[in-house]
């Protein structure tokens, strides 16, 4: 213990305070009566006399070169009363001169001691207290910081996973702490095509996530500027390893995909390999590359590849794979492999990916790792109702939500459906029917924000046409709406809104809807005539 | 943004009250169409046509804003006749069932020929 602060004359006090201390009689002859906190220098021999003392200290008769007992005695103390627990020298009581301006007696001294004795636990225990509720605030604080952490990290996350013609894309992002060295990442490229980046950043927590910050800047950067995947990594690579710190790196997968036609073309910086996933068999696409940040100047192979309609891909970090169940065995490639053989078609595989990984950890389970998965599944033509093999892609678009915008959806899908001839009632009726629907996808799927986009398909098959209309989903949608009574409106009973879904229904030969995580799709069925 | 807008202009003709309606009906066009409805109202004729021949489109909004109308006309008993609507709006009316409440013309000579032989 190098300081101990004493506030003294708190303790000298046996009387309550001014005023009664005010008069002649009362208050000692030469006590200043103020009340300040006392910090003994470590230099001090005054502190190694407390260390040695073992009994109450009388000042006047102490002869010792210290600063802190010639403030003492300036201040009026007379005695000393070391407060000790557990060997550890805990505080001082300071008393001034007895009020009887009589000298202490031995008594005195005594009684005085056995008041110390008892009054160090109490204090140590106080000042335990007051310890371990500063050590409360520090912890709060902190879990505050890492909250604010986390929001801003889930910020630089895709706020909303794309909406592709074709493709169904998926992404789950689970950190093991508050705040994560994985991340994910969709980027809309000038030319049309899309980057879809995974990435694991070495370590966990607060490092890894400032790590992960940068890489992304520079992903994201390195991505408008060039094409080709195994640039994009070695640009990132080159920037990235200079400021890295020691024993940090980071594992990323970079894609670009198609849209219209399913070709991939991808890199791979020392990440889990992507699988592709085709009636029960799981095949893994292996381009070789090293880890970002761990040398300057590295090359990265090239993988090109095209997704026939109805394979799925799915990317993983290594926290799912490497977690361990509670007889210390790993969840393992294999197990991970087959449950993504096992899928069924109609099944998304995020969820039951991550359904079989629980019931393997167990409910107890402190996850060890962060763990993301992106999937997406190529369904081109076609996307609809699983009744999908047959259709041709005719079109497709995307507006932005705005009020008005539902009628350029209308004349465009008209525009694309004019080599097929639709006598004019079905095309007028079409018009309201996809209008209907666009402004429905606006409104409640995307709540008019203009930054969401409303996706169209067009498609054709020998006897129809559909035209799919897909939003974000955001106000789910009722599974019967009112269907819309002209009388009770008129009677003031029902709103006279509600005609939406009721139009497009009788305007079209089917309607069809669906509603996933992210997306709410409806499908436009009008049949060819001879 | 669609900046297409809505009109309509209030007249009166051998005593029937004719709002001429153009462009588009939706829900942008609520404020002008009940105006208009209110002043067609006020000028105290039996029937009220609503003219269609330059509406270019109405949507599902607009339906609503025609509900509310016929409420208010059969409150007021007033007779609210529509005419000038393309065959596809036509079909609108009969799947709504507004047709069920309103006579439909195929323009202002036939509204007015059969207004005259009913009165």
């Amino acid at each position: 213990m190098n300081t101990i602060t004493a506030t003294w004359n708190r303790i000298i006090k046996r009387k309550p305070v001014e005023p009664a201390l005010e008069s002649d009689m009362e208050k000692p002859p030469d006590f200043k009566g103020e009340v300040k906190p006392m910090n003994i220098p470590p230099g001090d021999p005054f502190l190694a006399y407390l260390h040695a003392s073992n009994g109450v200290i009388d000042i006047s008769e102490l002869k010792l070169d210290s600063p802190t007992v010639a403030a003492m005695r300036e201040d009026g103390v007379r005695l000393v009363l070391p407060l000790v627990s557990q060997g550890e020298l805990i505080g001082l009581i300071n008393l001034g001169q007895r009020r009887s301006e009589q000298d202490y007696s031995s008594d005195d001294k005594r009684l005085l001691q056995n008041l110390a004795t008892q009054a160090a636990p109490a204090l140590r225990v106080a000042q335990l207290a007051q310890q371990q509720q500063a050590e409360a605030r520090e912890r709060e604080r902190i879990e505050q910081e890492l909250r604010v952490a986390r929001v801003i990290q889930v910020t630089l996350l895709p706020k909303e996973i794309p909406v592709i013609a074709g493709w169904d894309l998926d992404a789950f992002w689970q950190p093991a702490r508050e705040v994560s060295g994985d991340f994910y990442d969709f980027i809309h490229l000038s030319d049309g095509r899309y980057a879809v980046i995974i990435a694991d950043v070495t370590d966990k927590g607060v490092p890894a996530a400032m790590v992960m910050a940068t890489t992304r800047s520079i992903l994201r950067a390195s991505a408008e500027q060039l094409v080709d995947p195994g640039k994009v990594l070695a640009r990132t690579n080159d920037l990235l390893y200079p400021d890295i710190p020691a024993k940090m790196f980071v594992t990323c997968l970079y894609m670009i995909i198609e849209p219209g036609s399913g070709k991939i073309v991808l890199a791979n910086a020392g990440h889990n390999l992507p699988y592709v996933l085709s009636n029960g068999e799981v095949t893994e696409l292996r381009a070789t590359g090293m880890p970002l940040g761990l040398m300057p100047g590295m090359p990265y192979d090239e993988l090109e590849a095209t997704l026939v309609p109805g394979q799925r891909m799915v990317l993983s970090s290594d926290g799912l794979v490497e977690a361990h169940n509670d007889q210390q065995e790993m969840f393992g490639f294999p197990r991970f492999k087959a449950e993504l053989a096992a899928l069924d078609d109609g099944v998304d595989a995020i969820p039951a990916v991550m359904n079989t990984w629980r019931d393997f950890t167990g409910e107890n389970h402190e996850q060890e790792d962060d763990i993301t998965l992106v999937t997406l599944h190529y369904s081109i033509p076609g996307n609809g109702n699983g009744n999908t093999q047959d259709w041709s892609l005719v079109t497709t678009f995307e507006l932005p939500s705005q009020p008005g915008n539902e009628r350029q959806a209308s004349q465009r899908v008209l525009e694309s459906l004019e080599p097929f001839g639709l006598p004019e009632p079905q095309v007028r009726r079409l018009e309201t029917a996809v209008a209907e629907a666009t402004m429905n996808a606006m409104e409640h799927g995307n709540i008019y924000q203009a930054d969401l986009p409303v996706q169209i398909e067009v498609l054709s098959r020998e006897s129809s046409v559909a035209v799919r209309i897909r939003d974000y989903g955001k106000k789910p949608i009722k599974d019967s709406p009112a269907v819309p009574d002209i009388d009770a409106k008129l009677a003031g009973l029902q709103d006279p809104r509600g005609w939406g879904l009721f139009l497009i229904k009788n305007m079209v030969d089917e309607m069809n809807v669906k509603q996933d995580d992210h997306h709410h799709t409806i499908e436009l069925i009008v049949n060819l005539q001879d | 943004m669609d900046t297409s807008t809505f009109s309509a202009q209030v007249r009166e003709e051998n005593k029937m009250a004719v709002i001429d309606l153009a462009g588009l009906i939706n829900a942008q066009a609520d404020q002008v169409f009940k105006q208009a409805y209110g002043e067609a109202e006020a000028m105290n004729s039996e029937t009220i046509a609503l003219n269609f021949s330059a509406v270019d489109y109405i949507n599902s909004t607009g339906i609503a804003l025609i509900v509310e109308l016929l409420a208010q006309a059969r409150k007021s008993h007033k007779h609210l006749i529509v005419y000038g609507l393309s065959d596809h709006y036509v079909e609108i009316f009969q799947i709504t069932r507004l047709a069920d409440f309103m006579d439909i013309f195929e323009d202002e000579s036939s509204a007015l020929s059969e207004e005259v032989r009913t009165q």
